[in-house]
């Protein structure tokens, strides 16, 4: 029956639908200069809503509510508070998009396909975890072709859709020879039902491999990752920080959940399958970052290597390992939300996307200079920003339930990123606009801007000095996993 | 092989062939009346499976208004109702032989699955699917958060699909 503890476990949802009403309610009689408002409608009701998820919606003892849907603990709250924030920040970086800022449509699928990334971080079952899959995807798809004229833009809305129908289904297909094989949706009776002994490990392995599909697809791991750089690319470029942060994010959130409780007897089966995945993706998504010269697709295969380092902590299959995939979520959201901001706020003067367009940066604007180094700083992996530390407890958890050769594998791979990461930041430093006259071309920054991406690399910073309490709530929320 | 299996092989294979049909056949009205014979197709299926509620609602929604949605759309929309564009591209073989490769595979895995060729055993007599489904549709013990989160998708596809399909100046 319903309780008090029914409402605080969906407290955030029902908060961003509220929110997503009030925009579709005030929108069309606002006067087409305010109706850049919606951002600020939207940022300011998402912090409200987090300030009173964590007032009145703070999970305690584990328990699964609403006839198991979904699982109210602290793993899924952390995992929300974090989408939340990315999705204020990407809607205060929206507002200034010359196209998308005024149209009240944006905010509300970006807070619709929030809703699904909170639910799959929380869901216990199989069939509340495929609609909040799709909840996330779909808005998405549209979101990603936004920009209607745009032939980039409706190419990366069309082939995300393709990619991402094909993949969900093969991903729902998988589901349901879970559920025929254990004769139930959720996912900790699917633990007990599915021994060892009850199918063989061929039939495992093609069960994994099918689920695999769909939620590689949503964290773009090699070799379903083709539609990531195309998608960034042609995506508005706050949608694109967006689907490489909370998307990816909310797909290892269900990574996690669903293979550490639902398949606990079959580790190795999927420990290989994701292990080996792991390693081709920092690879093939390092080397193919190398060559690019725009810098949304270098972005996009950068965050297709971070998808195969947070990977390890997975594969690890312990509680320091979901513990660190957490925090790498965590500091990757800040940092690379942060990374895309600072790309948008240059495009949106310059028009330009090109990574030897950056060049002179730091004169142009000495802050935005000193936030991309923090950004890609952050993203190589040094100190004293997020992206080391976060790095340092993945490749511990893989040491610990000796991976070894993952790390290895991952620790070179860092090294070749340290490459093109600095490469943008010697464009931005080292290097002057053709004539010198960079004080005549100075990039601007506006109110929503200034805030978000100063909030973001604050956020950065702390993650990677105070970054205690942070990998406290990624612990208990590891805890209250299993 | 029991009678429901060989029946169920034949409606497959009519489905399958309807599909094929619908993305192969150039002319868009043909491909919509395709459509609903894959349709109904599927919704025999479910009728195999003993969901008599789900397969009248297959009829009724996807064909009774879907699928004549579909024709109207078309009719409206275009003078030609021929697609001139090419059906295939030339990695035509290549994606049959992976949709043929992965048919083979799965198949091959499941018929190590000890269930795999089991009759399912017959409904109690009596067993009144229909407002079970409903009970658990909006019962909290049940599906009532998937019912209302469906309806949150639906209404951001609806204002989705306004957006991308309004006509602009």
């Amino acid at each position: 029956m319903f309780t008090s503890m029914t409402f605080a476990s969906i407290l955030p949802e029902i908060l961003i639908l509220t929110i997503g009403l009030l925009v579709l309610i005030f929108e069309p009689f606002w006067k087409e200069d305010q109706k850049r408002n919606a951002g600020w409608l939207t940022a300011g009701g998402l912090l409200i809503a987090m300030l009173l998820s964590m007032l009145f919606g703070r999970p305690g003892e584990p328990t699964e509510v609403l006839g198991g849907m979904i699982r109210f603990d602290w793993f899924g709250f952390f995992l929300k508070m974090l989408f939340m924030f990315a999705a204020a920040a990407t809607a205060l970086l929206l507002m200034d998009h010359e196209q998308v800022g005024k149209r009240g449509e944006a905010y509300v699928m970006l807070l619709a396909a929030l809703i699904g990334m909170n639910l799959m971080a929380s869901s216990a079952d199989l069939v509340m975890l495929y609609l909040s899959i799709e909840t996330a995807s779909i808005p998405m798809y549209i979101l990603a072709g936004f920009l209607v004229g745009d032939e980039r833009s409706t190419e990366a809305g069309f082939k995300y859709f393709l990619y991402g129908t094909l993949a969900s289904t093969v991903m729902l297909y998988g589901f349901s020879l879970v559920f025929g094989f254990s004769g139930s949706t959720n996912l900790y009776e699917i633990a007990s039902a599915l021994t060892a002994g009850s199918i063989s490990p061929l039939l495992a392995f093609g069960v994994v491999s099918l689920i695999v599909v769909g939620l590689g697809f949503k964290v773009s791991i090699v070799p379903f990752h083709f539609w990531a750089p195309d998608v960034y690319q042609g995506a508005p470029t706050p949608v694109a920080g967006y689907l490489s942060t909370a998307s990816k994010a909310a797909g290892f959130a269900v990574i996690l959940r669903l293979f550490f409780i639902a398949f606990p007897e079959f580790t190795s089966t999927w420990t290989m399958i994701l292990a080996v995945l792991a390693a081709i993706s920092m690879t093939v998504g390092n080397l193919l970052a190398l060559p690019q010269t725009n810098i949304k697709r270098l972005l996009a295969y950068s965050s297709i290597s971070h998808a195969g380092y947070a990977l390890i902590g997975a594969v690890a299959f312990s509680q320091f390992g979901a513990a660190s995939v957490v925090f790498y979520m965590a500091a990757y959201i800040a940092t690379n939300l942060l990374a895309f901001g600072l790309v948008m706020a240059f495009s949106r003067i310059t028009g330009l996307e090109e990574v030897t367009d950056y060049a002179g940066l730091s004169r142009r604007n000495p802050l935005m200079g000193l936030m991309m180094l923090a950004a890609f700083l952050s993203l190589a992996g040094m100190p004293p920003f997020g992206g080391f530390v976060a790095k340092v407890f993945v490749f511990a958890a893989g040491v610990q339930a000796n991976y070894t050769w993952l790390v290895i594998v991952g620790i070179i791979n860092s090294i070749i990123g340290v490459y093109y990461y600095l490469n943008v930041l010697k464009y931005v430093y080292l290097y002057r606009l053709p004539g010198e006259d960079e004080e005549n071309h100075p990039i601007p920054l506006t109110q929503s801007y200034t805030i978000a991406l100063v909030v973001l690399v604050i956020g950065v910073i702390l993650l990677g000095t105070v970054f205690g309490p942070f990998f406290n709530w990624s612990d208990a929320g590891a805890l209250n996993l299993f | 092989m029991t009678g429901a299996q060989i029946i169920f092989i034949v409606v497959a294979l009519y489905t399958l062939g309807s599909a094929l049909m619908v993305v192969t056949t150039r002319n868009l009205i043909h491909a919509a009346l395709w459509l609903v014979s894959t349709l109904f197709g599927v919704a025999v299926t479910y009728a195999l499976m003993n969901a008599n509620f789900i397969a009248v609602v297959q009829v009724v929604v996807y064909i009774g208004a879907i699928a004549i949605l579909f024709i109207f759309a078309v009719m409206l929309t275009r003078k030609d109702m021929r697609d001139s564009g090419p059906q295939m591209n030339k990695n035509w073989w290549l994606g049959a032989l992976v949709a043929v490769l992965v048919f083979a595979g799965l198949a091959f895995m499941l018929s190590g699955w000890s269930g795999f060729s089991k009759v399912a055993a017959d409904l109690p007599s009596g067993f009144d699917s229909v407002s079970l489904l409903g009970e658990a549709l909006v019962s909290p013990q049940a599906y009532v958060l998937p019912f209302e989160v469906a309806s949150v998708l639906l209404l951001a596809a609806l204002v989705g699909a306004v957006y991308v399909a309004f006509n602009r100046k």
